[in-house]
């Protein structure tokens, strides 16, 4: 419905529609009981809010919240106005700003919800039918109790309530709590979401002038917002989202349910991390030193779950037993599917298929965990290279969504089928992409740092560099991420890269961070990379002077192409380009991945929607100009690919508008 | 043996390992109950209850708030030995249930024992299951003898709720543990800087599962929304509970009971102290006790915290002849079941009863007597639907059909939990003489007591009247 409005007005109409109607519930003399069980958010949550009475069940699927701002919008049917009223203005902020959800208990803490009603085992009907029904026994009874007089919905809040809101009278009150959240908003976003400093303005019309004008407030805010590209982007991520938690190899022959994990690094130890809710995990390492810290970052991962009050202790100690830590490969021999997070090297990794191929079991999958090395290599060495593939995730395993699986030709479908359905119990967001060098995500990313430390030997400062990569978007700037993922690493995947795209991937001399390396400059892990880091040190991180040092010795002359917006194109178009390319070339099977795969994976600007909503929005010819410009100066590294010149004459998009 | 000789079906038992007596014998049943099969199998040793007994189950925190657990422990075990006549140095083996420990006396079956004064030479351990842990000291004591390790034991129970312990906080424990190695004052007094207020807060024990942190009787109430049970019908079955119990008081029928003179009292408790008889309307007033304002679990329709204590006297059939005893009935066949602590934590009866009557070769008519553990009235009405559900039975019991309900004319005649009272440790010791006195009582063959215990347990077991039990 939203995205046929074309205007901000129409949409602007929408929200005053929904807004009416769900006064007219509000006003209702009769008593409305809203019956919640499963997620509740959004406008779900915003016709609750209108309700008299609400009751929700305390299970984990029932969730409350308003998850608009994460789509680039703010709650257009009284929502913003309705979740104040009910609750307090941290929370409303909180909450709104947030998108986040919550679970019937703390929603009635927060005053969201007046009843929490718990869910039914087995009975005389499935537990879930009889929960529904039992729920919906006590809201009529309540509705009736309400009707009568006999109860009555108890809003008390709380001293610190309403202490802040006799505050709120004053505007120096008023200022000090917007400023401090906006500040947050602006730390979080760097003002490139308009979202929720739209969702601010609105809340400072209804503290300053009372509902009636945060009602027109909201439904103007929703319409300026629904009408702009950050919105549609994020719409559209939201979109492929979905699409990658979805298994679009079809279910495999067999689910698999114990899962063998070989090397208890920090790699290693994410991915049993990931898989022990839902599989029996067999941690194996080469040293029991290695494997009990393997076994205690999981212990520690389910500790911090249950300090969260994500799962409970006895949750915790369920979880925690399907984890079985081994020094030899004994235990493989009933595994369904091996993931090795060994050292990239291929000697290495062959030398593991064949010593795991001897003990699992004839159906069983082996996955290597590999950022750059091609499974067509690794599967060399494998009696069965059809029941090779490629599972590349994303370091700290538990945060990242990303997981990048990699097909070699020879691999089955239905061992794709398996692995996409492993990395969907993992709870990841999967694409799927060919092999070849780098895949996808690592390919990508290298052609953007290969840039970053051509612009770094250009005498760019690395903090101006990582302002720059921010300031467009990305959550982290290019150096800090180098620092992070280990200068070593970059250099590792650098050198292979040069090797198969060489003109193309030009950029920095190869030999720089390898010099770096020797000179023990590594990133974050040994203390000093482009920048220092100091256990317990707070604030901007000073730059490492012994980095400038070596740079310098390979220092090269500016060609002009130095502005700001230069300095970003230059990153964020030999990115697109590769990203079209991939495409062009197969590796990607559609953008939506793509998209998918540069925002959750190495952080592409969210609000764009990905490097190829990006291309739409932007317009394919725009980009072609741009990078015309830099292929004057810098030559073939930034000759647009061929799909990126067939939009931009055909002014052909990606995605279709609906 | 003359038990073996009564077997009818002996052969086709020693082909399948099963008793097989209802199905193939209809008329038999409708014959009556003396001609009822005994329940004996070849090769395994006849246990008999000789006796048992129990102090008067009272409200806790009241007559006998100042006692120690082990006093009611010892004064069971005296009454047994008074009741039977029985010498002590002649037990040689003593299990006694319990589920909130006095940690002062943690194997209270031994200190209760050489309280009461039996041999220093007679071994004696405790168990702990929940509401069941008298049913399996009974059932641990089963096994010893039919194995051949003792010929004669005393199993028992019993619970304090009076007093109950009250920890200091974790943090507390650990600083007070540290002090005893503290040796300078320097030590000492950096041990106290670590306190804060909240190492002060003590830590108290709940009736809730460790393993879901919820309550039993918020349990309870969900359970009874899971079977509709109303709360009109529970209040019914909770009067009905206490009318029963308080006419076999009446009646003089609670045999079981031996009284306590509590030192310092002026006269002896002789009867249990939480049987009340209240209108229905006064039922009805009560609000929810655990799930507000729409539960249907109240203070009069759940068991309430009991102390108590109980012992039986048991041993082979073959040792009781030897010694001229009369046994009141053979302990057969039992059988322990568990499920999902949190949504089926209460429906150990509906899942024991039918495996235990199909061990023993027995149908739902064949049994005479019924006594159920009531820990909710709530509780006992969705067992009996569970038992009663097609649905239920093959959703989450395997079989092909419902199992069918007990006949409510032979159930807990004599009331129940509800009524008597339910202290943890020592109730089933209590359901097995009540079966035992009521086959004698109502000229019954079969009993069946079935209970349900935290963590999702229950038990189930089998008894049969012994032709020279008498009242």
């Amino acid at each position: 419905m939203l995205q046929k409005c074309k205007t901000a007005e129409e949409a602007s109409k929408l929200s005053k529609a929904c807004q009416d109607l769900l006064l007219e519930v509000e006003h209702s003399k009769k008593p409305v009981v809203a019956a919640i069980m499963g997620s509740c958010l959004g406008g779900g949550l915003e016709v609750a809010m209108a309700c008299h009475y609400r009751i929700a069940v305390t299970e984990s699927k029932t969730v409350l919240g308003l998850p608009e701002v994460l789509l680039g919008l703010l709650p257009g049917g009284g929502g913003t106005q309705r979740f104040l009223q009910l609750t307090s203005l941290p929370a409303t902020l909180d909450m709104i700003l947030t998108g986040k959800s919550v679970k019937a208990d703390k929603a009635k803490k927060l005053g969201l919800v007046d009843l929490t009603v718990q869910p039914l085992g087995p009975g005389l009907d499935k537990p879930d039918q009889q929960t529904l029904q039992h729920l919906e026994k006590v809201a009529v009874q309540t509705a009736e109790n309400l009707a009568s007089g006999t109860i009555k919905a108890k809003r008390e809040k709380s001293v610190t309530d309403r202490i802040l809101a006799a505050a709120l009278k004053y505007n120096f009150v008023k200022d000090y709590i917007f400023n401090k959240a906006k500040a947050q908003v602006m730390k979080q976003t760097n003002g490139l979401y308009p979202a929720p400093l739209k969702i601010l303005e609105v809340l400072r019309t209804t503290v300053d002038k009372g509902f009636e004008a945060g009602y027109v407030a909201e439904n103007q805010g929703f319409g300026q917002l629904a009408v702009t590209k950050e919105s549609r982007g994020l719409i559209g991520l939201f979109q492929g989202q979905t699409e990658c938690k979805k298994n679009r190899f079809g279910k495999p022959e067999r689910s698999a349910k114990t899962i063998g994990v070989i090397g208890a690094g920090l790699m290693g130890a994410g991915i049993a991390q990931v898989s022990v809710k839902g599989f029996e995990v067999l941690l194996k390492d080469a040293a029991a030193g290695g494997l009990a810290r393997g076994q205690n970052q999981v212990y520690a991962g389910l500790e911090k779950s249950m300090k969260r009050k994500k799962i409970t202790s006895f949750e915790r100690d369920r979880i925690a037993s399907n984890l079985v830590g081994t020094l030899n490969y004994e235990p493989f021999k009933h595994c369904d599917m091996v993931i090795e997070a060994v050292f990239e090297d291929l000697s290495l990794k062959h030398r593991i298929v064949k010593e795991v191929e001897a003990i699992i079991p004839e159906h069983c999958i082996f996955a290597t965990n590999t950022s750059a090395l091609p499974i067509t290599k690794i599967a060399e060495a494998s009696k069965r290279p059809e029941k090779v593939i490629g599972m590349h995730y994303f370091s700290p395993v538990d945060k990242m969504q990303l997981l990048e699986i990699i097909t070699n030709p020879k691999t089955s479908r239905d061992t794709i089928a398996s692995a996409v359905d492993v990395g969907l119990r993992q709870g990841k967001v999967v694409i799927t992409v060919g092999d070849g060098p780098g895949f996808y995500t690592s390919r990508v990313l290298s052609f953007m740092m290969a840039e970053a430390y051509r612009l770094l030997l250009e005498g760019v400062e690395p903090r101006k560099l990582d302002k720059l990569g921010k300031s467009f978007g990305f959550p982290v700037g290019p150096v800090t991420l180098t620092d992070e993922v280990g200068i070593d690493v970059g250099a590792h995947i650098g050198e292979y890269l040069t090797k198969c795209f060489g003109e193309r991937f030009a950029g920095a001399n190869p030999e720089v961070l390898n010099s770096l390396v020797k000179a023990g400059i590594t990133g974050r892990k040994s203390g000093k990379g482009f920048f220092v880091y100091e256990k317990g040190f707070k604030g901007e991180k000073p730059v490492c002077t012994e980095a400038l040092d070596v740079l310098k010795k390979y220092s090269l002359v500016p060609k002009g192409l130095q502005s700001d917006e230069d300095i970003q194109f230059r990153l964020a178009s030999r990115f697109i380009n590769e990203a079209l390319l991939c495409l062009e070339e197969g590796i990607l099977a559609n953008p939506a991945e793509g998209d998918i795969g540069a925002v959750f994976g190495l952080g592409f600007p969210p609000f764009t929607g990905g490097p190829f909503r990006f291309v739409d929005e932007f317009g394919a010819d725009k980009l072609v100009t741009i990078m015309r410009k830099f292929e004057a100066a810098y030559g073939k590294c930034f000759t647009p690919c061929q799909l990126l010149l067939d939009h931009s004459k055909s002014n052909k998009k990606f995605y279709v508008r609906a | 043996m003359a038990a073996q000789i009564s077997r009818v079906n002996s052969v086709a038992f020693l082909r399948s390992g099963t008793r097989n007596v209802s199905t193939t014998l209809p008329a038999l049943y409708a014959a009556g109950q003396k001609t009822k099969p005994s329940l004996a199998r070849p090769n395994q040793k006849n246990i008999v209850l000789v006796d048992a007994v129990r102090t008067p189950f009272l409200l806790s925190g009241t007559n006998y708030a100042k006692l120690m657990p082990h006093d009611l422990a010892r004064n069971a075990l005296l009454g047994l030995v008074q009741k039977t006549g029985f010498p002590k140095e002649l037990v040689e083996y003593i299990a006694f249930g319990t589920v909130i420990q006095e940690v002062k006396t943690s194997n209270v079956a031994r200190e209760a024992a050489l309280g009461a004064g039996f041999s220093e030479k007679t071994p004696a351990h405790t168990v702990t299951m929940a509401c069941i842990s008298s049913n399996q000291a009974m059932s641990t004591c089963i096994g010893y003898m039919q194995s051949g390790v003792y010929d004669v034991c005393v199993a028992g129970g019993v619970e304090f709720m009076s007093d109950v312990p009250i920890r200091h906080s974790r943090k507390m424990r650990s600083v007070m543990l540290k002090a005893n190695k503290a040796k300078t004052v320097g030590q000492r007094l950096s041990l106290l800087s670590q306190l804060d207020l909240k190492a002060l807060i003590p830590e108290l024990p709940a009736v809730a599962e460790f393993s879901t942190g919820e309550t039993m009787g918020h349990s309870a109430d969900r359970l009874a929304a899971s079977f509709n049970i109303s709360r009109k019908d529970q209040d019914a079955f909770a009067l009905r509970s206490h009318q029963f119990a308080h006419d076999a008081a009446e009646k003089g029928l609670l045999s079981d009971i031996i009284p306590y003179q509590v030192p310092g009292q002026d006269k002896p408790i002789t009867c249990d102290n939480g049987i009340r008889v209240s209108a229905p309307e006064q039922l009805q007033k009560l609000k929810p006790a655990f799930i507000k304002p729409h539960g249907t679990v109240t203070a009069a329709n759940a068991s309430f915290l009991t102390d108590g204590a109980s012992a039986c006297l048991m041993m082979t059939e073959d040792k009781a002849k030897q010694l001229g005893l009369k046994p009141k009935a053979y302990l057969r066949d039992f059988v322990y079941v568990s499920q999902d602590p949190k949504d089926q934590l209460l429906l150990g009866p509906a899942y024991a009863t039918p495996r235990v009557l199909e061990k023993a070769g027995l149908g739902m008519n064949d049994i005479d007597v019924w006594e159920v553990h009531e820990a909710f009235a709530a509780q006992i009405l969705a067992n009996l639907s569970a038992m009663d559900s097609d649905w239920f039975c093959k959703t989450y019991m395997g079989r092909s059909g419902k199992v069918g309900a007990p006949d409510m004319s032979k159930f807990n005649l004599w009331g129940g939990s509800l009524s008597i009272g339910h202290p943890f440790g020592a109730t089933g010791v209590r359901l097995a003489i009540h079966a035992a006195n009521r086959l004698i009582h109502e000229d019954g063959k079969y009993a069946c007591i079935a209970a349900c215990a935290a963590g999702g347990q229950g038990v189930g077991m089998i008894i049969e009247r012994h032709p020279d039990g008498k009242l």
